[in-house]
C-alpha cells in the first residue's frame, strides 16, 4: 500500500515532461549573402524545476561556414506564476576565438502577453554583456499568427577579438507571419532587420563586413 | 477472505483479446424497446474483465482500455439491499481499478489505488464485496492513471427496494463521454507545454474589430488591455476540446446517431451520466420539456426545465413525455461549443429530427474573475481608468491581492463585502485569487445566461426525502480551487497532491461545512468519495438540501456543502476533470474513527 500511495502522489502532480522547441529555423536573404539562422530551446523537468537548453546561430550558406554558434545549459526555476529564473553556462563555438560565459537570466510572460527573455553574461575574458529578446503574437485567425520580435545585445566592455564593442552592440527586429498547420508545425515568412551600433559596427566594418541589412526570411517553427 | 487472486494461464492469455465495435446491448442503437428487455449484467455476482481492446469510432480504429470489451462498459443493474460480489480481472500490462462512483461502501472497496487499496495488478483478480444501501443512477470507472479517457467507464442502475417514486414506462441510460485517438498521456503533456493547444476558438484581431464596431474603440481596447494585463484568456472555456475529441453518447459518435425508441404518450426516463474525462455538456431536447427527477442518484422534487448542464461525473435523471408522433434530437453540446454528442428519440426507426447548430462559444466575464461587483458595474473602460502605476501587475494575479483592493479600487463600494481571505500557498502554481467570489448556485452556467428558455440551476433542486442528517455544521473548512493555466498547474489551496503532506481530517459523525472558493477561471466538478454533499442552496436550516456526490463550482464562485462524516477511512477528494486531477487537484480525506476532540 505504501508503494501504491507513493505512485498515487507521483501520478498527481509531479510528472516530468520534455519540450524541444525549434523557434526559428530560417533562411535569411541578407542582401546577397544568404544565411541559415536557427534558434531553439528545450527543457526537461517538472512544473517548478527544469533543465533548460538554448541554442542559436548563423550559417553562411555560400561560404559554407558558421558565423555564430551558441549553446546554453541552464537550471531553471519557476519563481512566480509567469517567470522562470535561469542560471548556467553558455559556450560560443563561433565566432573565433570561442568564448564561455556564466549566464543568469529571467524568462517569462509580461503583462499584455509579451514573451521576454533577458540574460546577463560574464565571459571567461571577464567581459559582461546582456541580451533581451521580446516577442508578441497577434492572432489574425485561429491558425495565422503575426509575430513581431526584437532582440537587443549590449556589452559593458569591449571584446575586440569577437567584434563586440561596449554599449548597445547589435539589434534585430523582425516580423514573421506564421501559419500553424498544426500547433506543432508552422511555416512562416517575414522580414528581419539587423543592425550594429557604435564600436561593434566599426569592428565589423574593419573586418570587411556590412553589419546592417534587411532580409526576407522564410522558415519553420516546430515543437514536440 | 483473500480478495486478490491471480488469473490462471488461460485467462492471462485473454490479455490480448481484441474486441471489435463492441457496444453493450443497451447502448446499441435502435436495438431495443426498453432496458428491461436488454441484455445487461444484473444480479449480485459479476465478473468483469479489464483489457486493452480495439474500438471503432466513426470507422476509425482506436485503442481503448475496456471492460468486457465494451465501450461504455456493461450496464450493471443492481438491487438495493443486495450483497454484491464483483470479480475484476486485470488483463492489462499495467495496474487497474474500478471506483463505484457515488456508491456508499466500506472505504477499502472504493477502488482508488493508493487510497482505498493497492490497486489491481496485471494478471490479478480483485473481488469487490459490499452491501448496497441506496438506489439510483450511478456509474463506475477506473481510478488508475488516465484509463478513464480510454473508455474504462460504465453505468450502474440500482433499483430501489421499495416503490420508485418516479413513474415511467420506458427507460434509457444516456452515457455522455469524450473520446480521443491520441494517447491521453500525450494530451496531458501537450497541455503542460502549451495550455491552449486544443483551443481553436480564441479571440482574434477580427473579433477585436467586431467589438470596436459594437462597443466603440475605447471600450474594446480597454477590455483587451484588462485581460492582457492579467495574462488571462476570456476564451478559455475548456482545456481539451472538439479539436481532438469525438463526443460520444452511449459510445456513439454524432454521425453514428444513437437512437432510442418510444411510443407516443409514454413517460420515458432518461438516466444521464457524464462519464467524460474533461467535457461538461449542456443538454436539451428541442420541443420536449424535461422533468428532472433525480440528481446524482438521489431523488429530487420533480422540476421541469428545457436545458441543463451536466458536469463531469454528475448524473441527472429526467422524464420526458413525447406525445406527438415525431422524432426529437437529444443535443449535448460541450460547454465550449467545440462539438456535441447527440441522439435521436423517435417513435420509429428511420424518422429523424433536425440537429441544431452549435451556439457561439461563451466568453468569460468579470464575474468569473470574482472581481468586485461594483467594479463590474463600473464597466470596462473605467477599469482601465484606474491608476495602473499603483498596481503591481506581476503580483496582482486576478485582481486578487490586498494592495489592489485598497489602493486602486477605492471607488468600489467595498464596505458592502467582507473581503475574501486567502490563507493558502501561492507561488508559481497560483495565478488568480478570487477577491470577491460570489454565490452562484442560483446562476445559469456560462453560455446559457441568455438562452430564451428555462435552464436548470442548482437552487432549483430540492431533495425528495428529508436529509438524513439535519444538524447544523459544527465547523467549517474552506478550501480554494487554485491554478495557473499558463503552466497547466491545478491544485487545492495552491498545493498539488504530489506536494501535500497529510490528509484532510474529519472526525467520525461530525457535521462539517466545506466551503469551496474557486480562484480559477474554470468550472470544476468537485467530487468526494464515500459521503454525499448536502448542498447549501438556501437556508442552512433547510432539511431538504439536494444531496450530491459531485458539484460544479463555477469560476469565481464560493459555495458551501455540509457533510456528515459517517464513513470512517480514507477517501479521495478531487476535481473530476481528469487532467486537473492528474495535475494535482486532489486530496485525501481521512475520516477518523474517533469523535472530534472537544
Amino acid at each position: 500500500m505504501a508503494e501504491a500511495r507513493a505512485a498515487l502522489k507521483k501520478g498527481h502532480g509531479s510528472q516530468v515532461n520534455t519540450l524541444i522547441l525549434g523557434e526559428r529555423f530560417e533562411y535569411q536573404s541578407n542582401d546577397n549573402d544568404p544565411l541559415t539562422v536557427w534558434e531553439a530551446q528545450g527543457w526537461v523537468g517538472g512544473d517548478i524545476q527544469k533543465l533548460w537548453f538554448k541554442t542559436e546561430g548563423e550559417y553562411e550558406t555560400e561560404k559554407g561556414q558558421f558565423e555564430e554558434a551558441e549553446v546554453q545549459a541552464l537550471y531553471s526555476r519557476a519563481i512566480s506564476p509567469f517567470w522562470d529564473l535561469q542560471a548556467g553556462i553558455r559556450h560560443d563555438l563561433k565566432p573565433d576565438p570561442s568564448r564561455s560565459y556564466a549566464v543568469i537570466g529571467a524568462q517569462g510572460v509580461a503583462p499584455y502577453w509579451f514573451e521576454l527573455d533577458g540574460q546577463l553574461f560574464l565571459s571567461n575574458e571577464g567581459d559582461i554583456s546582456a541580451r533581451l529578446e521580446a516577442e508578441y503574437e497577434l492572432r489574425l485567425t485561429q491558425r495565422l499568427m503575426l509575430q513581431p520580435r526584437i532582440e537587443l545585445n549590449g556589452a559593458f566592455s569591449d571584446d575586440d577579438e569577437i567584434g563586440v564593442g561596449s554599449g548597445l552592440s547589435t539589434a534585430a527586429a523582425g516580423l514573421r507571419l506564421r501559419y500553424e498547420i498544426t500547433r506543432q508545425f508552422a511555416p512562416y515568412i517575414g522580414v528581419s532587420c539587423n543592425r550594429a551600433f557604435g564600436k561593434t559596427k566599426d569592428l565589423a566594418r574593419a573586418d570587411g563586413k556590412d553589419s546592417d541589412h534587411v532580409s526576407w526570411v522564410a522558415g519553420i517553427r516546430f515543437w514536440f | 477472505m483473500d480478495r486478490r487472486r491471480f488469473l490462471t494461464g488461460t485467462a492471462v492469455a485473454g490479455g490480448a483479446l481484441t474486441f471489435q465495435a463492441a457496444l453493450p446491448a443497451w447502448a446499441r442503437s435502435g436495438s431495443g424497446t426498453d432496458l428491461s428487455g436488454m441484455k445487461t449484467l444484473s444480479g449480485s455476482r459479476f465478473d468483469l474483465q479489464v483489457a486493452a481492446a480495439k474500438h471503432l469510432i466513426d470507422g476509425k480504429q482506436g485503442r481503448g482500455v475496456l471492460v468486457n470489451g465494451q465501450l461504455p462498459a456493461p450496464l450493471l443493474r443492481w438491487r438495493e439491499g443486495d450483497e454484491l460480489s464483483i470479480n475484476v480481472a486485470n488483463h492489462l500490462k499495467t495496474d487497474t481499478s474500478i471506483h463505484w462512483h457515488g456508491i456508499l461502501l466500506p472505504f477499502h472497496m472504493d477502488g482508488v489505488p493508493g487510497v482505498s487499496f493497492p490497486g489491481i495488478k496485471p494478471g490479478e483478480i480483485f473481488t469487490y464485496e459490499f452491501p448496497l444501501i441506496q438506489a439510483g443512477t450511478y456509474w463506475y470507472h477506473s481510478h488508475s492513471g488516465l484509463q478513464e479517457q480510454l473508455g474504462h467507464y460504465g453505468p450502474i442502475i440500482v433499483e430501489p427496494q421499495g416503490s420508485d417514486p418516479v413513474t415511467y414506462d420506458r427507460e434509457y441510460v444516456i452515457v455522455l463521454s469524450d473520446w480521443t485517438f491520441e494517447d491521453p498521456h500525450r494530451v496531458f503533456a501537450k497541455l503542460k507545454k502549451m495550455s491552449h493547444y486544443y483551443n481553436f476558438q480564441q479571440r482574434t484581431v477580427a473579433d477585436f474589430f467586431d467589438d470596436v464596431q459594437a462597443e466603440g474603440f475605447d471600450r474594446a481596447l480597454s477590455e483587451r488591455l484588462m485581460w492582457g494585463a492579467m495574462r488571462m484568456n476570456p476564451a478559455d472555456i475548456a482545456d481539451v476540446t472538439g479539436a481532438t475529441y469525438t463526443y460520444l453518447l452511449n459510445g456513439h459518435s454524432p454521425a453514428e446517431n444513437w437512437t432510442g425508441l418510444f411510443t407516443p404518450g409514454e413517460r420515458v426516463r432518461l438516466r444521464f451520466i457524464n462519464a467524460a474525462a474533461m467535457s461538461i455538456f449542456n443538454v436539451r431536447i428541442p420541443g420536449l420539456p424535461m422533468t428532472v427527477v433525480q440528481a446524482d442518484g438521489l431523488n429530487v422534487e420533480p422540476v421541469e426545465t428545457d436545458e441543463f448542464q451536466i458536469g463531469v461525473a454528475e448524473t441527472f435523471d429526467i422524464v420526458v413525455r413525447p406525445t406527438a408522433r415525431q422524432a426529437y434530437t437529444l443535443m449535448a453540446e460541450s460547454n465550449d461549443r467545440s462539438g456535441f454528442a447527440r441522439a435521436t428519440l423517435t417513435p420509429e426507426l428511420g424518422m429523424g429530427a433536425p440537429v441544431p447548430n452549435l451556439r457561439p462559444r461563451p466568453t468569460l466575464t468579470m464575474k468569473d474573475m470574482a472581481m468586485d461587483h461594483s467594479a463590474h458595474q463600473m464597466g470596462r473602460s473605467s477599469m482601465l481608468g484606474m491608476d495602473h502605476s499603483t498596481m503591481d501587475h506581476s503580483r496582482m494575479g486576478r485582481m486578487g491581492h490586498g494592495e489592489m483592493d485598497r489602493s486602486a479600487m477605492t471607488n468600489g463600494n467595498h464596505a458592502k463585502h467582507k473581503a475574501q481571505t486567502h490563507h493558502h500557498a501561492k507561488g508559481p502554481g497560483v495565478v488568480g485569487l478570487a477577491m470577491n467570489p460570489t454565490h452562484r448556485l442560483g446562476e445559469r452556467p456560462a453560455g446559457l445566461e441568455d438562452v430564451p428558455h428555462r435552464v436548470l440551476v442548482y437552487t432549483d433542486l430540492r431533495a425528495l426525502d428529508r436529509n438524513p442528517d439535519v444538524r447544523a455544521p459544527e465547523r467549517e473548512l474552506e478550501l480554494h480551487l487554485t491554478s495557473n493555466m499558463e503552466r497547466y498547474m491545478w491544485s487545492f489551496d495552491g498545493v498539488k497532491f504530489s506536494e501535500v503532506d497529510g490528509p484532510i481530517i474529519f472526525y467520525k459523525d461530525e457535521r462539517v461545512r466545506l466551503t469551496l472558493v474557486n480562484d480559477t477561471m474554470m468550472p470544476h466538478p468537485i467530487h468526494l468519495h464515500g459521503m454525499f454533499f448536502d448542498v447549501v442552496t438556501g437556508a442552512t436550516s433547510d432539511a431538504y438540501k439536494p444531496r450530491k456526490h459531485t458539484i460544479v463550482a463555477k469560476p469565481g464562485e464560493k459555495l458551501s456543502v455540509d457533510i456528515t462524516a459517517d464513513a470512517p477511512g480514507d477517501w479521495s477528494f478531487h476535481c473530476h476533470l481528469l487532467y486537473h486531477m492528474h495535475a494535482g487537484m486532489m486530496r485525501v480525506v481521512s475520516v477518523l474513527d474517533e469523535k472530534a476532540p472537544a
